[in-house]
C-alpha cells in the first residue's frame, strides 16, 4: 500500500539550517548535510532543503551545501529557493538534488515548469504555493510570493490546476496563516487543492503534534506532509511521529 | 566494468552516487563508466539503464546503436539492470510512446495507471514509498529483501505481471515492481532513493 510521506524540511541561510518562528526569530539549528542524514536515518521519507535567502552571491554556497548533503543521502532530496531558470535547476540537479521546488519564478514565468520538466521529467518539478486566506473560504485563498509578503491576485486552487497542466509533478502547499504556529495544518485548504488536482499534494505549515498529521492525511487529503521546526529541537523525530501515526491507523513506512 | 547508460533522460547523478557509496570512490572511479558508446556497453560486465521521464526518450538507445549493444552484451552473459523507465524498456513497449519499441525481453506492454480503481479515484503519478510483495525466493537481485519492504516509486506507467516477475506492488491493482530472468533484471522503483533496502538491491547487483 502506498504510504503517506513525512518530509523533513531544512530552511537554510548562508549554509546553515535556521528556523524562524513566524518569520521573526531565526535560531541556528545546525549543519544541513548532517541534519539531512540524521533525518533520513530517523525515518524521514524525503528531505527538502529550502534556501531562504537565495541571493545571487549565495548560489555557490548553496550548491556546495547541496553537494555535501546529497553525497550520502539515499532518499529523495528536493532543493528550493532561488531557482529561476532551467539552468539554475540543472545546476541543482547536477549537485545531487532529485527535485527542485519553484515558487515565485513559476508565477513570473509559468513556462519554466515545462522547461525544467522536459529535461528532467515532471517528477522532478515541485511547484510551491504560499497561500493566505485569513477567514475566507478555501476557494478564495490567494497566492503570495516573496516569502509570503506580496499578494499576486491569483487564486490558489486555480494556480495549482494550471501548474499541473503545465507539467508540475507535485504541489507543495504552504499555508501562511498556519505556518510557524504549531497549531495544525490548514486541512480545508489542503483538501480543496488535493481534490482539484491529480498530482500529489504536500501539506506544509502548522505542524505541532502527531495529531495534526493524522488530521491533514485524513480530512486534508494530503499525500505527504512537511515538517521543520517540529523535529529540529527534539520535539519529536520521524521515528516517533511515524509510530504515533501508525497507531492512529495512518499507513506509513516504519524505519528499521 | 559497470556501464551506466546515459540517454539524456533525467538525472544519472544519484545512481552513480549510490555506486560510489557502495564501491568506494577509488574502485568506482575505475569501474563505473557513464557512457553513450555501444562499444563500452559491449565490453561491460554489468550494464545499468537508469531513467526517469518519458518512454519516448528510449528512442535514443536505438538511434545510438545501444539497443543492439545491450542485446549482445546480455547474450554473452553481462548482467543488466533497468531502473524505472529502464525496467519498462525491457518489455515490448509502452502506451506512453506506442511508436517506440522496447527491448522485448519480456512480453507485454506497459500501460498507464487507471483513473479509477474499485470505484475510487486513483491519483497518478504513483509517487512515494510502497511495498514489495510476493518476492520470488530465488531472486538474486532481491536477496535478503523481505516481503513488505518499502521502496520509493515515481511513475505513471506500469509493467504487467509476467512469469519473470520477481516482486509485485499494489497500486490500483498489482504491477511488476521487479523482474528477473537469469542476467536480465529490472526494478520499477528507485533503488538509489530507497534508503537501506535500495542499497541492498544495488549491492546484490554489484556483487553478481
Amino acid at each position: 500500500m502506498l504510504t503517506k510521506r513525512i518530509i523533513a524540511c531544512l530552511d537554510v541561510r548562508g549554509g546553515r539550517v535556521v528556523k524562524g518562528v513566524q518569520f521573526v526569530d531565526i535560531i541556528d539549528a545546525g549543519d544541513p548535510a548532517e541534519l539531512a542524514h540524521r533525518h533520513a536515518a530517523e525515518g524521514a521519507d524525503e528531505v527538502v532543503l529550502l534556501d531562504i535567502t537565495a541571493t545571487h552571491e549565495g548560489r555557490g554556497t548553496l550548491l556546495e551545501t547541496v553537494r555535501r548533503a546529497a553525497a550520502r543521502l539515499f532518499v529523495p532530496f528536493t532543493v528550493g529557493g532561488g531557482v529561476r531558470t532551467a539552468g539554475d535547476a540543472a545546476a541543482v540537479f547536477n549537485a545531487g538534488a532529485d527535485k527542485v521546488s519553484i515558487n515565485s519564478a513559476a508565477i513570473a514565468r509559468p513556462r519554466l515548469i515545462g522547461e525544467i520538466g522536459s529535461s528532467f521529467g515532471a517528477q522532478a518539478v515541485i511547484v510551491a504555493i504560499d497561500a493566505r486566506r485569513g477567514a475566507k473560504p478555501p476557494e478564495d485563498a490567494e497566492v503570495y510570493v516573496s516569502g509570503g509578503r506580496k499578494p499576486t491576485g491569483l487564486r490558489v486552487v486555480q494556480w495549482a490546476r494550471e501548474a499541473e497542466s503545465r507539467g508540475a509533478g507535485e504541489i507543495l502547499l504552504t499555508s501562511m496563516d498556519t505556518d510557524g504556529m504549531r497549531d495544525g495544518f490548514d486541512c480545508e485548504l489542503t483538501a480543496a487543492v488535493s481534490q482539484a488536482v491529480q498530482i500529489p499534494v504536500i501539506a506544509s505549515g502548522g505542524a505541532g503534534s502527531a495529531a495534526h498529521f493524522v488530521d491533514v492525511f485524513g480530512r486534508g487529503r494530503a499525500d505527504a506532509a512537511l515538517a521543520a521546526s517540529i523535529f529540529h529541537f527534539g520535539v519529536t523525530s520521524s521515528r516517533e511521529l511515524k509510530a504515533q501515526l501508525a497507531q492512529a491507523g495512518v499507513s506509513v513506512r516504519l524505519p528499521c | 566494468m559497470i556501464a551506466v547508460i546515459d540517454y539524456k533522460a533525467g538525472n544519472l547523478t544519484s545512481v552513480v552516487k549510490a555506486l560510489h557509496y557502495l564501491l568506494g570512490d577509488k574502485q568506482a572511479a575505475r569501474d563505473v563508466v557513464v557512457t553513450q558508446s555501444p562499444d563500452v556497453v559491449r565490453k561491460a560486465d554489468k550494464v545499468v539503464l537508469p531513467g526517469v521521464g518519458h518512454f519516448q526518450a528510449t528512442q535514443l538507445l536505438a538511434s545510438l546503436g545501444l539497443t543492439e549493444a545491450v542485446r549482445e552484451s546480455i547474450a554473452k552473459g553481462a548482467s543488466f539492470l533497468g531502473i524505472c523507465v529502464g525496467l519498462q524498456w525491457l518489455f515490448e513497449g509502452s502506451t506512453e510512446a506506442p511508436g517506440t519499441p522496447g527491448l522485448g525481453a519480456f512480453a507485454g506492454m506497459c500501460e498507464h495507471f487507471p483513473a479509477t480503481y474499485e470505484g475510487a479515484e486513483l491519483k497518478s503519478p504513483h509517487v512515494g514509498w510502497n511495498s514489495l510483495e510476493q518476492i520470488r525466493p530465488d531472486s538474486r537481485l532481491l536477496r535478503g529483501v523481505a516481503n513488505g519492504s518499502f521502496v520509493y516509486f515515481t511513475h505513471s506507467w506500469r509493467a504487467p505481471v509476467v512469469n519473470a516477475t520477481a516482486a509485485v506492488t499494489d497500486y490500483g491493482g498489482v504491477f511488476t515492481s521487479a523482474v528477473e530472468r537469469e542476467n536480465v533484471m529490472g526494478v520499477q522503483f528507485h533503488p538509489e532513493k530507497s534508503a537501506d533496502v535500495g542499497l541492498r538491491v544495488f549491492r546484490n547487483f554489484v556483487e553478481l
